[in-house]
């Protein structure tokens, strides 16, 4: 971990627009919750499915994906990043730098807003805010590594996170089952099924197949990522 | 003593050859890399500095290869051609984290010693992205310099600049190369180049065309055959009395176009001859336009002398 690559790395993610679409999705969340809990009072299934689909199904890997995308790919395309790589560095430990950034922004503008917003709509009961806070913590995390991992890779990041999160995750994961056991969504899921009180919380994909996966995605894709910066390079600009 | 050497080395992207086996040593002292746009020298830049591998050969700081060894970086400064830096930053705090990174132990003294040999710290508090293209050009300069090194690679680094930025940076490299360090930087214009190196290497769609002293490109440059069009009250006199000069090779009357076309030899004698001529045979010199002083023939003059 190397203190001056997060600093850059946090202020070229919260400045400008990219800070406030961060803002921009916990602050919907929250005020979403407060209008449902006011208008349809406090309900479990109500609290599930908000929990559940609008914030670990949307926000949680939207956030990943602004955050683990932009916290690299915006320097590979414009050529700054050159002002970290030239320097005696192990490629590593800016990948992990990184890497623990996009993940502190997860916490701060996915995780933690999860938690308020299982807190305004169904308070601490059966433990159903946990569990969609630690899921959403867990995906946070494993959306972070494999965005990172994106956003050095391809210059399409964005679009390629936005087919997995939004397309895979979602469309593809509801009509071809299989799909969902290559799925952060169920994975963390599975670890929330695990916390919350039973039958609040349910995963298609068991615990012992989804904790080895996730390990898998966030270590390997930050290796991987560590791997490819090291063999970054300048194509010829002439 | 740092010494960067370029062992038979070759690039290519696909069926492109960027760089054809070439090989040369950059030696402490400024050397300058000549070569039109598009002649291979950003590629070759990129290879010494560790952001490509070469296909072939072998790219050497001191003997030790830099491609993916990160601790190369220790001894080479690099100022790269894009502009895009960390623009959000002041000045300062972007020398600052250049120092930081390179893990020196007292960063800020570092940046502020950098900042003042570029003569930036009237600026350094204001953000990057607010200053000029010769104020960035400084800045990368400062982030470059900030660890000391023994070696400076700088990819286009006069160009955008106006003429007093130029003479200052000149000064710069000039000093650095006397103080012993490792100066290379890439150019497309002969008179740049001559001004600030000793040593030229030029290269001309991705060869070796040529190394050594300035002096010795500039005469390969200005002995070449150059071409030239005229046309004058009377062609076939100022013809007659020109061929019988030796700074001509030869001269051919274009009736149709009304005009001479003539070969010379000997550049400096001949822009001499040619009105000493006209004036005594009492002919009206109408255009006289060199037909081919374009950078990319003269280069290719030089790939072709090779």
């Amino acid at each position: 971990m190397n203190v001056t690559v997060a600093r850059l790395t946090a202020r070229g993610l919260l400045g400008r627009r990219r800070g406030l679409l961060l803002l921009a999705l916990p602050v919907l969340l929250l005020a979403l919750s407060a209008l449902i809990r006011g208008i349809a009072g406090q309900d479990e299934s109500t609290a599930a499915n908000i929990l559940g689909g609008l914030a670990l199904g949307t926000m949680v890997p939207l956030v990943g994906l602004v955050a683990g995308t932009g916290a690299i790919g915006p320097e590979i395309d414009d050529g700054s990043i050159i002002y970290l790589l030239s320097k005696p560095q192990p490629r590593w430990k800016i990948i992990t730098s990184k890497l623990v950034v996009a993940i502190g922004c997860s916490i701060v503008f996915a995780a933690l807003p999860t938690y308020f917003a299982g807190l305004i709509l169904f308070g601490t009961f059966e433990n159903l805010t946990l569990g969609f806070t630690i899921a959403a913590l867990i995906a946070g995390i494993a959306y972070s590594a494999l965005f990172l991992l994106l956003g050095v890779v391809s210059r399409h990041a964005v679009v390629w996170g936005l087919m997995y999160a939004l397309l895979w995750e979602t469309v593809v994961g509801q009509y071809v089952p299989g799909a969902q056991t290559l799925s952060v969504h169920q994975w963390a899921l599975s670890i929330g099924e695990k916390i919350a009180s039973p039958g609040v919380i349910s995963s298609s994909v068991h615990l012992p197949t989804a904790v080895p996966l996730l390990i898998v995605a966030t270590l390997g894709g930050a290796w991987l990522a560590s791997s490819r910066l090291t063999r970054l390079t300048l194509a010829g600009e002439e | 003593m740092t010494t960067i050497s370029i062992d038979r080395v070759s690039r290519w992207f696909g069926n492109v050859v960027a760089v054809n086996d070439v090989s040369m040593t950059i030696e402490p002292g400024v050397t300058g890399l000549l070569g039109p746009n598009g002649a291979g020298k950003s590629t070759l830049i990129h290879m010494m500095s560790g952001f490509l591998p070469p296909s072939s050969g072998a790219v050497t700081l001191d003997g030790t290869p830099i491609w993916k060894n990160q601790q190369a970086y220790k001894q080479i400064g690099l100022v790269p051609e894009r502009e895009a830096m960390y623009d959000f930053l002041t000045g300062w705090d972007f020398v600052l984290a250049n120092a930081e990174l390179h893990g020196l132990p007292d960063p800020g003294a570092a940046a502020k010693r950098a900042l003042a040999t570029v003569e930036m710290e009237y600026a350094q508090e204001r953000q990057v992205s607010t200053y000029s293209k010769g104020m960035k050009q400084r800045v990368k300069m400062a982030s470059a310099l900030v660890h000391d090194p023994a070696v400076l690679l700088l990819d286009e680094p006069f160009n955008g600049m106006d003429p007093r930025q130029r003479m200052q940076l000149m000064e710069l490299l000039r000093r650095f190369g006397a103080e012993g360090r490792t100066v290379l930087f890439s150019s497309h214009i002969l008179e740049e180049v001559e001004q600030l190196a000793r040593h030229i290497e030029v290269i001309v769609a991705g060869r070796h065309a040529a190394s050594g002293d300035y002096r010795k490109i500039r005469r390969l440059m200005t002995d070449r055959p150059h071409r030239y069009t005229v046309r004058s009250s009377d062609d076939r006199a100022l013809a007659a009395a020109l061929i019988a000069d030796a700074s001509t090779a030869g001269i051919e009357l274009d009736l149709k176009e009304q005009q001479l076309q003539i070969q010379a030899v000997d550049f400096y004698r001949f822009t001499e001859l040619v009105p000493r001529v006209a004036k005594e045979a009492g002919i009206r010199l109408l255009t006289v336009s060199p037909a081919d002083e374009s950078l990319e023939s003269v280069f290719s003059y030089l790939v072709a002398a090779k």
